[in-house]
């Protein structure tokens, strides 16, 4: 009750106070995620949670989106409670979840067939966002016709397709080979500077995080809470060999290894006792 | 002045003795492939090697032919055989054996018989299966109240619903359909329940943050994501709806492929009991091929499978 009413201005795109989560509350499988979150993102602004795996950084975007309901606090967005699910907050996933019946200008403009849209102005819709990421040639493909790669980009241009405020990226590019990864990296710094919105991105990968943040959010193992935010400030473009860049790795890799070393220790010791 | 020729391949086996090997070596080709060709090839020489050994059994004495006897001879007798399929006036008072229906059209009315009572059983327990099952989810009402009866009657096996057949529905079609519903219903139902549960969360998460409602989350991510394992299991259930109409109309109807194996039993006839066999055989065979062009073209999107075993 205490984080009812906001303090904080209706312009910020995310605002996350107290925020925590336990799964299977109130029974014996009982297990705490996230506890006591308080985080504000800008408009605009490129946010990285980064964190050891299990650590709760998906389970925070998943309640950011709307999907899951926190046990504990609240989070705002642009002034409004989050409770259900908006296309203002597009989620995309790791694994690719394109349609597989769908063909991939139908499945950019799934969200459009929701609410009813012709399918002229779907297609249309569908034609400027593939424009966007670069795919407008596979307009007319099925997903499994398309590579690791091209299906996450057809998965950004469904998302942009909603004109959302805040992009949610539960480990987007995680199952693509380093190569791609880093083609996508720079396809995503365009895509997040022409569209205006916040990003939200969840990762493990601390070169990633140096590349793409204006602030890297660090989680601590489980329960996940913000251990530090520490804010990149390189001038874009990036030259990830910079000096700069490398005490940032260093940085980080050195707050992720307690936090790594700490949850290899639990695991350890429940394996002896269970 | 010597002008050399290359061999013309494209004649094929009419052309000089020196494409012969080449035609020979593409019919090789075409027998290893997936073509139609092919799979009629495999299918006669599958088929083929089962009824000679058969024959073979018969040629050195091992098979009795009254017990057991070989294609040749019940395939032999199929004009004298087609008479007793006429079950339906057989045994009606003032009617001789040669009244009524030739044999090939006793032949026929019966497999359309059986055939209809196959697909309306197969049919309606399909639409109320999955119907069901997709309400089992989609309420958690009718879930808790509906599902344990579900699950407490599925492993009943369709004989025992025998009895109740012929209480309810007396003697005709109804009881044959009711036995094929009977059997099908309760494991289509478990079966859309399963399947619904094995969709991929990031779909329908997709679809929710995309602002789609449950009717519509489960009309376009749910329906369409389970329709290839509903197939799958519709595939099975056709040859279940095909062992069980036997059952039902070797007691509860007056004619139908049933019947004419009872018949068989009843006089001793074996050759009619594997003519029935082989004609059953030949039509389970031809309407799992007629669902699988149907499953190619409802599952447009679903890749060829078999590739990633052939390598093995």
């Amino acid at each position: 009750m205490a984080f009812d009413a906001p303090v904080f201005s209706s312009k910020d795109a995310v605002v996350c106070r107290g925020v925590g989560k336990t799964w299977a509350a109130g029974t014996r499988r009982a297990h705490e995620a996230l506890r006591d979150i308080h985080l504000d993102v800008a408009p605009g602004e490129f946010v990285v949670f980064l964190g050891p795996s299990g650590c709760g950084k998906s389970t925070l975007l998943y309640l950011i989106a709307g999907l899951e309901d926190a046990t504990d606090g609240v989070t705002w967005s642009f002034g409004d409670k989050v409770e259900v699910p908006s296309p203002e907050r597009s989620l995309i996933f790791q694994e690719t979840s394109l349609f597989p019946w769908l063909t991939v200008w139908e499945n950019v403009s799934f969200g459009l067939s929701i609410r009813g849209a012709s399918k002229a102005e779907r297609r249309k819709v569908a034609e400027e966002a593939l424009q966007r990421v670069g795919l407008k040639a596979a307009l007319d493909k099925r997903p499994d016709e398309l590579s690791g790669g091209m299906r996450q980009r057809v998965a950004v241009a469904r998302a942009l397709a909603m004109r959302p405020k805040v992009l949610l990226m539960d480990e987007p590019f995680a199952a693509l080979d380093v190569q791609t990864r880093a083609r996508m990296q720079d396809f995503l710094l365009d895509v997040w500077r022409d569209s205006g919105a916040s990003v939200l991105f969840v990762t493990h990968h601390i070169d990633e995080a140096v590349a793409l943040a204006d602030r890297v959010v660090v989680f601590t193992s489980r329960p996940g809470r913000i251990k530090t935010i520490v804010p990149i400030d390189l001038p874009r473009p990036r030259n990830l060999f910079s000096r700069e860049a490398e005490a940032l790795r260093i940085q980080l890799t050195e707050l992720l290894r307690d936090e790594v070393d700490r949850a290899f220790a639990e695991q350890e010791a429940l394996s002896v006792t269970a | 002045m010597a002008v050399v020729t290359p061999p013309d391949y494209s004649r094929g086996a009419a052309a000089a003795g020196a494409s012969r090997p080449a035609a020979v070596a593409r019919l090789f080709a075409t027998m290893a492939g997936e073509g139609v060709v092919a799979k009629i090839f495999w299918g006669c020489l599958s088929i083929g090697l089962f009824a000679s050994l058969w024959e073979l059994c018969w040629f050195f004495g091992w098979a009795d032919p009254k017990l057991l006897p070989p294609p040749h001879i019940f395939l032999g007798s199929i004009a004298d055989q087609g008479k007793f399929f006429n079950t339906a006036t057989r045994w009606q008072v003032g009617k001789s054996m040669t009244d009524g229906p030739s044999a090939f059209e006793s032949v026929m009315v019966t497999i359309g018989a059986t055939t209809m009572r196959v697909f309306t059983g197969l049919s309606i327990a399909s639409v109320l299966g999955v119907g069901v099952g997709v309400l089992i989810r989609y309420n958690a009402l009718f879930d808790k109240l509906v599902l344990p009866t579900v699950t407490l009657l599925s492993p009943v096996s369709p004989i025992a619903w025998l009895p109740v057949a012929i209480f309810i529905f007396g003697i005709g079609n109804g009881p044959a359909i009711f036995m094929v519903v009977v059997a099908l219903f309760f494991h289509m139902v478990l079966a859309t329940v399963t399947q619904i549960d094995g969709v991929s969360p990031n779909l329908i998460n997709v679809a929710r943050t995309m602002g789609a409602s449950k009717p519509q989350i489960y009309g376009r991510v749910i329906v369409p994501a389970i329709l290839p394992g509903m197939l799958a299991v519709l595939r099975m259930n056709l040859f279940g709806a095909w062992m069980v109409v036997l059952i039902a109309e070797s007691t509860g109807v007056g004619y139908g492929m049933g019947q004419v194996i009872m018949l068989a039993r009843n006089t001793f006839n074996p050759s009619l009991v594997f003519f029935t066999i082989a004609v059953i055989g030949v039509l389970g065979f031809a309407f799992d091929w007629l669902l699988r062009q149907a499953q190619r073209r409802i599952l447009y999107w679903l890749p060829d499978t078999k590739e990633k075993l052939r390598g093995l």
